[in-house]
């Protein structure tokens, strides 16, 4: 089991380490499938969205998009038939939210999709699960194995006359099946490559049906919200981004580890009062949001983690994902390294992504090892800033955030090697 | 409604035929048969299993040793862990032993990063590396017949 480090509020994970998550019988015990029989018997599916759109809940899976609206959106489309998948294809480096999710409450995802079906008139779920995450697969399996024998999932799910069935979609090893449209493809049985949008998923997803793609911990906090209310949800957190975050926190601090917390904690906060401060050496400098995120230096311990507070500064919380560096840590070398990320999960269909991470990374290589020149720095910025703007998908469109924001705390720094010289002594010239 | 046919589906199929495998791979002959089976192209399944890192269509070891070296992981020390593990197998990553015993791999993120360095050994995961654990790990597995 993950350590969680004490978590000052619990919604999504208020039954994680509590029950054993392979008995349907203590989930129940603890209000489980309440939700599902609460929407089959009192709600309308109009009123399950009305509530959900209330809650201001986001997706927890980066993009924030507010959850209500997208799932207004497929039960407004016609076409049938509709699907929800769940999005359990976790690859970003330093998230390990949605594994401990999966591995430690498994049927509030199963209820959760649920609950999403019957808002939008779907009757069919996938949860695509990464290659790589074996006991959250088998978890899963169990609880799908006993959420039918209890006839939670099946036809006539309680009487109800409403059919839901899931089944599980395994992952065999790939970052970029994480966006959306790649991870239909995926399903789909095809190379993972990310799809032109519009159309959006919404309208046009699985096999060009009407889908709603949520991540595993959106979905953890559709039963809470049913059972307790949007009012109670939006107690939590701030005005803009109500609820609670799970943060996954990693790297050179005393304890790693998940909290789960109100949306709006900062990263001084999470350091010192959750991981119990730096391990050997100061602060340098944190990723926020996994290697996509960006770099956040001492100035932004006090900044809000969460969606509006990160975004109106530029930046994002994106999966929740904190790596915490310390002072030995090179900024180049580091900066190598989400590079060498890149240029290993570039799926290869779009020309900017596909040669424009291989170019970063050999101008950054060359740097490290005092090969570099001194508009070598430029470059690496004006080659992000075109994949920015002409990349198909997240991926290339993102590095620009932990390029740009490195070189904003640490382009000196990066510069020295130019001269010949690592300042921390990491980089061999 | 449309449904995933797990019979035809071509990335299930991959992963049935790795998993028989002796040695981690898909052949040649395999990836005909799944194209036949699947309905599509040899070069559509052939575009497949090269896209998703957990297919090889190269022969591999029986121990197939995929070690982290993203951000988290290379924070805390993967590059000694990859040092250990060349000089213990005395190989590079992307190789096999002579004895086709164990493969070396450089993957991304595994999701393990509260126990970084972190990496997995076939299905098993170990985290919070050490040079000394990684001996004892290796010792343990070539005791296995």
């Amino acid at each position: 089991m993950i350590k969680e480090l004490k978590s000052p509020l619990r919604v999504v994970l208020e039954n994680y380490g509590r029950i054993n998550p392979e008995s349907i019988e203590e989930y129940i015990t603890q209000d489980g499938y309440e939700a599902v029989r609460k929407v089959l018997r009192e709600m309308r599916p109009k009123q399950v969205l009305s509530e959900i759109k209330t809650s201001g809940l986001q997706g927890r899976g980066g993009a924030a998009f507010p959850t209500g609206l997208k799932w207004e959106f497929t039960a407004k489309v016609k076409d049938i038939p509709k699907y929800i998948i769940c999005n359990a294809d976790e690859g970003e480096p330093g998230t390990f939210k949605d594994r401990a999710i999966l591995e430690g409450d498994p049927h509030k995802i199963i209820e959760g999709m649920i609950i999403a079906g019957y808002a939008v008139g779907a009757n069919y779920g996938y949860i695509y699960i990464r290659g790589e995450y074996l006991l959250s697969i088998n978890r899963f399996n169990k609880a799908l194995k006993q959420a039918r024998e209890h006839r939670f999932l099946g036809e006539d799910v309680l009487g109800s006359g409403f059919n839901f069935q899931i089944e599980i979609h395994q992952g065999a090893g790939s970052y970029v099946c994480g966006e959306e449209t790649a991870l239909m493809e995926s399903l789909e049985g095809k190379r993972g490559n990310p799809r032109f949008k519009p159309p959006f998923p919404s309208s046009s997803g699985l096999w060009g049906k009407p889908t709603i793609i949520n991540n595993v911990e959106t979905l953890a906090n559709i039963a809470p919200i049913i059972l307790k209310g949007a009012d109670w949800f939006r107690t939590f957190g701030t005005k803009e981004c109500p609820g609670t975050k799970v943060y996954t926190i990693s790297g050179q601090v005393k304890e790693t580890g998940l909290i789960e917390a109100p949306m709006g904690i900062t990263l001084r906060e999470i350091i010192i009062d959750h991981a119990q401060g730096m391990r050997d050496s100061k602060f340098k400098m944190a990723q926020v949001g996994g290697a996509v995120g960006a770099i956040l230096g001492e100035d932004m311990l006090d900044v809000p983690l969460d969606y509006h507070s990160l975004r109106e500064k530029g930046l994002v919380l994106g999966s929740g994902a904190i790596l915490v560096m310390d002072e030995t840590t090179c900024a180049l070398d580091m900066l190598k390294c989400f590079l060498k990320f890149f240029k290993r999960e570039s799926c290869g269909k779009c020309i900017p992504c596909r040669v424009g991470t291989k170019k970063l990374l050999e101008l950054a290589t060359a740097i490290s090892q005092g090969k570099g020149k001194e508009d070598d720095i430029d470059l690496i910025l004006y080659t992000a800033k075109v994949m920015q703007k002409t990349s198909l998908c997240a991926l290339g469109q993102s590095l620009i955030l932990p390029i740009s924001t490195i070189l904003k705390y640490f382009r000196k720094e990066i510069t020295e090697h130019i001269k010949g010289r690592c300042p921390t002594g990491v980089c061999k010239i | 409604m449309k449904l995933r046919n797990k019979e035809k589906d071509v990335i299930a199929l991959l992963r049935k035929s790795q998993s028989v495998s002796k040695h981690n791979y898909i052949t040649e002959d395999e990836l005909k048969f799944i194209a036949q089976e699947a309905g599509v192209s040899y070069s559509e399944v052939y575009g497949v299993a090269t896209f998703y890192s957990l297919f090889s269509l190269k022969p591999r070891g029986e121990y197939v040793i995929r070690v982290c070296e993203s951000g988290p992981c290379h924070l805390m020390g993967a590059k000694s862990i990859f040092k250990v593990l060349e000089k213990e197998l005395k190989i590079k990553v992307g190789e096999t032993t002579v004895d086709d015993k164990f493969t070396l791999e450089e993957v991304s993120c595994l999701g393990i990063c509260n126990e970084a360095p972190a990496m997995m050994i076939n299905e098993k995961v170990y985290g919070n590396l050490t040079p000394q654990k990684i001996r004892e790990i290796l010792r343990e597995l070539r005791k296995k017949k």
